[in-house]
């Protein structure tokens, strides 16, 4: 898992292919990215999402359609579960 | 893939006013993906909203759009839709906004089967001005004018498009967005008028005053307390009791307002 800031204060966790991008400027801490991911990927740290688990993400893109505020982007792998 | 909202969002006008965990954005959101499903064109598309939290949307999106007086989405769509009866007319309108100051219009542009889609932000509560109730707010709940509870009895959106003539009504929630961006696409391919009633929520004015716990309780109790009319069908009673539908429940094609009225043109020699 590799964690890197763009300019825009985008916050990028990769691993392979996959990619969840936070952008922490739009991100309000409500929370709901955290608590509907079926497999416990997210988590809150300092009123703010943080990509804990990256590695179980299933690329469902739940978090990311039900973002209030366009701050949580899931650029898929194409592949399922864990990355081989 | 993740969906390229920046495609649809005005530049730099996020992070958008909407308090945190306010369902409004998921909302937008939806409509967002089911124009894009549809394929409608930017320049050929017009957004249209009154007044409060949810009028505030057309602001973001970059359509046409008109940020009009409260209540009265739906009599400009209407102006818009006539003066050219080709453009891919949205309204969009709080709970407030559409039933209270404009159920009137509502009611009669439910009768008028006029192509326009109406999604209807319904967070029971008039967010904007302090949480006073709404015509949605449910019998016995606080707002800041029910402080003993609200003695009157919330209109059911869907009954009331139906019993008013909309030609197609569905609902859905903030927690089912996905449904709910299908039902948009749907309701804007239908020519006809269509209602999308959003259920969404207002953590802030409605969600703390009655205690219903945080942003996330309030999108979870959408999972728990609704039902889909076609599992509802086949499910036991006390299965259903006490749940809300969702879903399509109407979807009929009948003559449209701007053909009917092209026709009266042309009956009377007149030039469209
Ligand atoms: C003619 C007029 N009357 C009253 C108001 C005050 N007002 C602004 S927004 C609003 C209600 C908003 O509630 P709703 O439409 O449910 O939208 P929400 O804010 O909950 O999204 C009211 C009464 C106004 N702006 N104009
Ligand atoms: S895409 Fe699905 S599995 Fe991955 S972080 Fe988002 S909600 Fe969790
Ligand atoms: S749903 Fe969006 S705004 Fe809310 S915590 Fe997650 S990323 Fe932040
Ligand atoms: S007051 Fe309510 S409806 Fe308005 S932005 Fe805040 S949570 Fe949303």
């Amino acid at each position: 898992m590799a964690k890197s800031v763009r300019k825009d204060e985008t916050v990028v966790t990769e691993y392979g292919d996959r990619k969840i991008n936070v952008i922490t400027r739009y991100c309000k801490g409500c929370d709901i990215c955290v608590a509907f991911c079926p497999v416990d990927v997210l988590e809150m740290k300092d009123f703010k999402v943080h990509v804990a688990r990256i590695e179980d993400c299933t690329e469902c893109m739940l978090c990311e359609v039900r973002c209030p505020d366009f701050a949580i982007e899931v650029v898929g792998s194409g592949k399922k579960g864990k990355a081989k | 893939m993740a969906f390229n909202y920046a495609e649809y969002i005005r530049p730099g006008k996020l992070p958008h006013i909407w308090c945190p965990g306010c369902a409004h954005g998921t909302v937008m959101k939806s409509i967002i993906r089911a124009i894009d499903r549809v394929g409608l064109e930017k320049d050929r598309t017009v957004i249209v909203s009154g007044i409060g939290c949810a009028s505030r949307m057309p602001g973001y999106v970059d359509f046409n759009t008109l940020h009009t007086t409260h209540g009265r989405s739906l009599p400009f769509s209407t102006g818009v839709k006539l003066a050219d009866p080709g453009l891919n007319v949205i309204a969009v309108a709080g709970d407030g906004d559409a039933l209270a100051i404009g159920g009137n219009h509502f009611i009669h542009t439910c009768r008028r089967n006029i192509d326009i889609t109406l999604i209807v932000f319904n967070n029971n509560i008039y967010g904007m001005t302090g949480g006073q109730f709404s015509p949605t707010t449910p019998h016995g709940k606080l707002a800041s004018t029910t402080p003993y509870g609200n003695p009157d009895y919330a209109f059911d959106v869907v009954e009331l498009a139906m019993g008013a003539g909309a030609s197609y009504v569905s609902r859905s929630t903030a927690y089912h967005a996905i449904p709910l961006e299908r039902q948009i696409a749907d309701g804007i391919n239908h020519k006809g008028f269509s209602v999308i009633d959003a259920l969404c929520t207002c953590p802030t004015t409605y969600g703390r005053r009655n205690k219903l716990g945080s942003a996330v309780d309030m999108i979870g109790w959408f999972k728990d307390n609704t039902v889909g009319i076609k599992a509802a069908g086949k499910l036991p009673p006390e299965k259903v009791e006490g749940k809300i539908l969702t879903g399509v429940f109407r979807k009929e094609e009948k003559p449209e307002y701007c053909d009917e009225y092209a026709k009266i043109i042309e009956k009377t020699g007149g030039r469209s």
